[in-house]
C-alpha cells in the first residue's frame, strides 16, 4: 500500500467515525465500524478511542495516528444508516477505497434531513396522538397539536440562533406551559397536566437516554455517563421551563 | 377498543418521532411498528398482568421494543438504534417526572420524593429491559451461528 492511499484510508476512517459520531450513533458502534474499516484496508493492529467529543485512531504499525474533533452533534438516523452501509460494502469488498471515500464525502456534504415544516407537523401530530395515550379528552386534543408544534418551533429556532441546547429546551417547554396555561385559564379547555406532558414529548431526549444505556453497557463508561448527563440536563431544562410558567400562577390552581 | 386506539395513535407517535429523528425513509412504518408494539406490550401488562404496576410493565415494554428492533436490525441489516429510539420515547415517565416536578414546587416534598422514586424505578426498569433483550438476542444468535 503506498502512502498516498494509506493516507485517504486513515481519513476513511475517521471521517466514517466523526460522521456517525456527530450523527448521534452509540460509542461503540463507532468504534467497531472504524476498525472493521481498518482492517478491511490491512491495517493490522488498528484501534481507536472515542469520546462524544473527539476521537483518537491510530492505524497501528508504522502509521500516524489521528484524531479529529466533534463539535455538533444532532439526532439523524439516516446518516448513521448510510455511513453503516458504505463501511459494510467496502468491508464485503463491493466497493474500492477511493469510491468508500467519495460516498463518505458525499453523506458529509449532504442534507438529508425532513423539510423542517414536516418536522414541525411530525411533532405536532406526536404531541396529539401523547395526549390521548395519555388519558386526555378529544375535545382538548387539538390544544396538544398546537403547542406541541409551536413549542418545537421555538426550541429548534433558538437552538439555531443561540446555540445553548439547554437554554432553547428551556425557553421551548416554557413557551409551551404558557400556552397551555393560557388555554386553560380562559377556560377554552381543560386537562391542564395532560395537555403540558403531551406537547413537551417532542422535546424529550429520547436517542440520548438509549445510546447512554447502551454505551454504559457496553463499558464505555465516560461516553455512557457523559450522555446520561446530557440527557439528565435536557430533561431539568424541560421541567424548569415548565415550572417556571406554573410559578407565576401561583401554584394550587 | 381501547387498544384499538392505543395501537393506532402508539404507531402514529412514533412513526411521527422516526421523521423527526430522521429515520431513513423507507424504515418510519418500521419505527412506528415497534413503538406500537412496546406500548400495547406495556399497557396490557400494565393492567392486565400487573394490576397498574409501571414498574414492571414498563421493563416488559421495553423488553419487547428492544427485541423487535433487534430482529429488524439482524433482517434489514441497519443499526438497531433506528428501531429503538423512537419505540422507547412513549414508554419515558413523562407524567411522573411532571407530578415530581409539580410537587416540588408545592413545597409537598413527601408526595415529590414517591414520585422521584416512581420515575427513577421506572427509568432503570427500561433500561434493565434494553440490557436483558440485548443480552438474549445475542445469546440465541451466538448459538445458531456455532450450530
Amino acid at each position: 500500500m503506498n502512502d498516498a492511499r494509506e493516507e485517504m484510508g486513515i481519513d476513511a476512517c475517521l471521517l466514517a467515525g466523526r460522521l456517525m459520531m456527530e450523527a448521534g450513533a452509540e460509542t461503540y458502534r463507532v468504534d467497531d465500524t472504524m476498525t472493521r474499516m481498518a482492517a478491511s484496508l490491512d491495517m493490522d493492529g488498528a484501534d481507536s478511542f472515542t469520546t462524544s467529543t473527539g476521537i483518537i485512531f491510530s492505524p497501528g504499525g508504522q502509521r500516524r495516528v489521528k484524531l479529529t474533533s466533534i463539535r455538533k452533534r444532532a439526532t439523524d438516523l439516516e446518516k448513521i444508516a448510510r455511513v453503516n452501509a458504505i463501511s459494510r460494502s467496502l468491508s464485503s469488498g463491493d466497493v474500492t477505497l477511493e469510491e468508500a471515500y467519495g460516498e463518505l464525502k458525499g453523506v458529509e456534504r449532504g442534507n438529508f434531513m425532513f423539510p423542517f415544516g414536516l418536522q414541525v407537523l411530525a411533532a405536532a401530530i406526536a404531541s396529539a396522538s401523547f395526549f390521548v395515550l395519555f388519558g386526555g379528552d378529544w375535545k382538548n386534543m387539538l390544544f396538544a397539536f398546537f403547542a406541541g408544534g409551536i413549542g418545537f418551533v421555538v426550541s429548534e429556532k433558538f437552538h439555531e440562533s443561540t446555540r445553548v441546547k439547554f437554554f432553547s429546551e428551556f425557553t421551548g417547554s416554557a413557551v409551551i406551559g404558557l400556552l397551555s396555561l393560557v388555554v386553560v385559564q380562559t377556560g377554552l379547555g381543560s386537562q391542564l397536566d395532560i395537555i403540558i406532558i403531551a406537547s413537551v414529548m417532542p422535546l424529550v431526549p429520547g436517542l440520548l437516554i438509549t445510546n447512554a444505556i447502551r454505551d454504559l453497557m457496553a463499558g464505555h463508561f465516560m461516553a455512557g455517563i457523559s450522555k446520561g448527563a446530557e440527557a439528565f440536563l435536557t430533561a431539568f431544562a424541560i421541567g424548569s421551563g415548565i415550572a417556571l410558567i406554573l410559578s407565576f400562577q401561583g401554584v394550587g390552581m | 377498543m381501547t387498544y384499538v386506539i392505543h395501537g393506532f395513535f402508539s404507531f402514529l407517535a412514533s412513526t411521527m418521532f422516526g421523521i423527526i429523528f430522521n429515520s431513513p425513509r423507507n424504515r418510519l412504518l418500521h419505527c412506528g411498528f415497534v413503538g406500537a408494539v412496546g406500548w400495547l406490550g406495556y399497557l396490557a401488562s400494565r393492567d392486565l398482568l400487573l394490576d397498574g404496576d409501571a414498574v414492571k410493565a414498563s421493563f416488559l415494554g421495553a423488553f419487547t421494543v428492544a427485541v423487535v428492533a433487534h430482529l429488524f436490525s439482524k433482517w434489514y441489516r441497519t443499526p438497531m438504534i433506528i428501531f429503538s429510539v423512537a419505540g422507547i420515547i412513549p414508554l419515558v415517565p413523562g407524567g411522573t417526572a411532571y407530578n415530581t416536578m409539580r410537587n416540588v414546587m408545592e413545597k409537598n416534598y413527601d408526595a415529590a420524593t414517591v414520585h422521584a422514586m416512581e420515575v427513577l424505578m421506572i427509568s432503570g426498569s427500561i433500561a434493565m429491559g434494553l440490557v436483558f433483550a440485548e443480552v438474549i438476542i445475542q445469546l440465541i444468535f451466538k448459538k445458531r451461528n456455532k450450530a
